[in-house]
């Protein structure tokens, strides 16, 4: 089975080796925002291809992920350490209690109910003038040292990578893949597919809870920007191109992304045009994504091998 | 002895729009029997059964269980408390593998309470209890057809895998909406000491058929409907000769 395994440790130790390999201070940085995209991705794939709903919830859950952290640490003095585990759990907990009126809504309808929580928030905050207003919460700590900064979030996205892959092959990930295959069949079988929902919902949203949290450690600041759009955006696109129903697939997704949206900020305006037409170009020629593509290629290769 | 009354309907209406799918139907079900509800197309019979499991809701009207309302509660806890339907349009979960299907019912609330079909919940893992139910219900358990994806299989197998799925949940009454239609008359010949078998496990089976022939050797009561009306009820002999049962079915030459 050692053609299964060295992807994987390929993988491993590739994310791993990440803060050596990198020269730049500023790459370093774009590449731990990237960290925050993969885990939004990797929630994103899980509720898309195993449960069946299609969030666009991405800068609701970073938005809540950070201005909890924020409050936490400013208020109360409680450490990124505690922080960022409450954050994660009561703001998926908070996300999930918001968007429980609309589990019963399918496809597109959930997608445009998740992505105007964002916006709802962010004009809540601006207009009332709380949690700081457009200035947002400053002064949040920062992480005690680079090395915790890197290797948590690194730690994190490969616990919540090989933990999804599990989950959805456990019988519990079954009954997720029976809602999305076909909810009637699941209620007939006396199984609450709300209850699922929620539940899958519940670690979607507390994924990227914890990508906010970290976010704000990160900068040292909440703000409305944190509900900004791409963290909507960007996790479908990555799950696009890196090959939805994967978990692996979105995670590349992402590694290639948001470099490339770094990269095109040299190009000025036009970046947006440019990262569209890449966008679609992937989309017409490789529609299935990198990594089923990749998959099907590899298991070829390695039985040409054997031969 | 007289038999208990597991499930009683009481004056059921529903309409869609202006169609009156279903006008005050009243019936019972005794404990162990098989009940069998036939009806020319579009009388309401999949709708009946869709306000039973709660899957829509009625617009009056009771349905009592052992004795318990049960009338509009969710579907998920009506087959919680053990009634159990197929589908007449086959519901598998297309991406999994058959015996997969049914890891899904057996991790259900009521499967991890009781144990699920013969108590083997319990025992084992679920993977080979699902494939004991399959075997039991007729897919040959050393050959490649447990395993094959749902969306691969034939209507046969599907028809089966519908009511495995019922049985996974250790039920005490299970719906049937049209396990017949659509087999060959080899495969319903194999169907029907299925059902005969269920029947001696102390199952109660409600079916729906427009087979009439294989519905009447195995019913013990049969009611019809006709445009969401009650129209009799009676033993198959009793239904058989009744002048309007015939006049309803005029046209269609299945009986
Ligand atoms: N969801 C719905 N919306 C509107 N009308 C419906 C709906 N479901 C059923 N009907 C109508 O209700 C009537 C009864 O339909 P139903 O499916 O219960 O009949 P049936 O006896 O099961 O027929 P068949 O033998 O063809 O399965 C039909 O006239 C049908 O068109
Ligand atoms: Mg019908």
């Amino acid at each position: 089975m050692g053609y299964l395994l060295v992807p994987r440790l390929a993988l491993i130790m590739g994310l791993l080796l990440l803060p050596f390999i990198i020269p730049s201070l500023y790459w370093q940085r774009v590449i731990f925002i990237v960290f925050i995209y993969a885990l939004l991705s990797l929630g994103f794939d899980f509720l898309a291809h195993f449960v069946g709903l299609v969030s666009l919830g991405g800068g609701f859950f970073i938005g809540v992920g950070a201005y909890l952290a924020a409050i936490l640490n400013t208020s109360l003095g409680l450490p990124p350490a505690v922080t960022i585990p409450i954050a994660t759990i009561i703001g998926g907990a908070i996300c999930t209690l918001l968007l429980l009126p609309c589990l019963p809504l399918r496809g597109i309808y959930f997608a445009i109910v998740t992505l105007m929580y964002p916006l709802v928030l962010m004009r809540i905050i601006e207009a009332l003038n709380i949690l700081g207003g457009t200035d947002g919460i400053v002064g949040v700590a920062s992480f005690q040292s680079r090395w915790i900064e890197q290797y948590f979030i690194i730690a994190m996205v490969l616990i919540s990578l090989f933990g999804l892959r599990r989950l959805v092959n456990e019988d519990m990930g079954l009954v997720f893949r029976g809602v999305k295959d076909n909810d009637q069949a699941v209620k007939a079988s006396g199984i609450s597919i709300t209850f699922y929902k929620s539940v899958a919902v519940f670690i979607t949203s507390a994924l990227g809870c914890l990508g906010g949290a970290y976010l704000a450690h990160f900068y040292m600041w909440a703000g409305i920007s944190q509900f900004a759009l791409d963290f909507s955006i960007i996790p479908i696109a990555a799950t696009v191109i890196g090959g939805g129903g994967t978990l692996v697939g979105p995670l590349l997704g992402t590694f290639i992304l948001v470099p490339i949206s770094e990269l095109l900020r040299a190009v000025g305006t036009l970046r947006i045009v440019f990262y569209a037409l890449i966008l679609t170009a992937f989309i017409v020629f490789r529609s299935e994504g990198i990594m089923v593509y990749g998959q099907r290629k590899y298991h070829q290769f390695e039985r040409w091998v054997k031969v | 002895m007289n038999p208990k009354i597991i499930l009683q309907v009481e004056k059921v209406s529903k309409a869609f729009g202006g169609v009156q799918a279903l006008a005050n139907v009243s019936f019972e079900v005794f404990e162990g029997e098989i009940f069998g509800i036939i009806g020319p197309n579009g009388s309401g019979k999949t709708t009946l059964i869709n306000c039973v499991t709660g899957f829509i809701k009625m617009d009056s009207g009771k349905v009592f269980y052992r004795d318990k309302d049960i009338s509009g509660r969710a579907p998920h806890k009506i087959a919680d408390l053990g009634i159990t339907r197929t589908f007449q349009v086959m519901r598998p979960y297309y991406t999994l593998p058959a015996y997969k299907n049914l890891i899904v019912p057996l991790f259900s609330p009521r499967a991890r309470r009781t144990g699920g079909w013969r108590g083997g919940g319990r025992l084992g893992d679920r993977d080979t209890v699902g494939i004991d139910i399959l075997e039991e219900i007729g897919f040959e358990r050393d050959s490649f057809v447990p395993y094959k994806l749902a969306s691969t299989l034939p209507t046969g197998y599907l028809k089966r895998l519908e009511l495995a799925r019922c049985l996974a949940l250790r039920p005490e009454v299970i719906i049937c909406d049209e396990v017949f239609s659509g087999l060959s008359m080899s495969e319903i010949a194999s169907m029907v000491p299925l059902i005969e078998r269920l029947q001696m496990d102390g199952i109660t089976l409600v079916m729906i058929e427009h087979r009439l022939r294989e519905l009447f050797r195995v019913a013990n009561r049969v009611m019809v409907l006709n445009f969401g009306e009650k129209l009799t009820e009676g033993t198959p002999e009793e239904v058989m000769e009744d002048e309007r049962v015939r006049e309803a079915y005029i046209g269609s030459a299945e009986i």
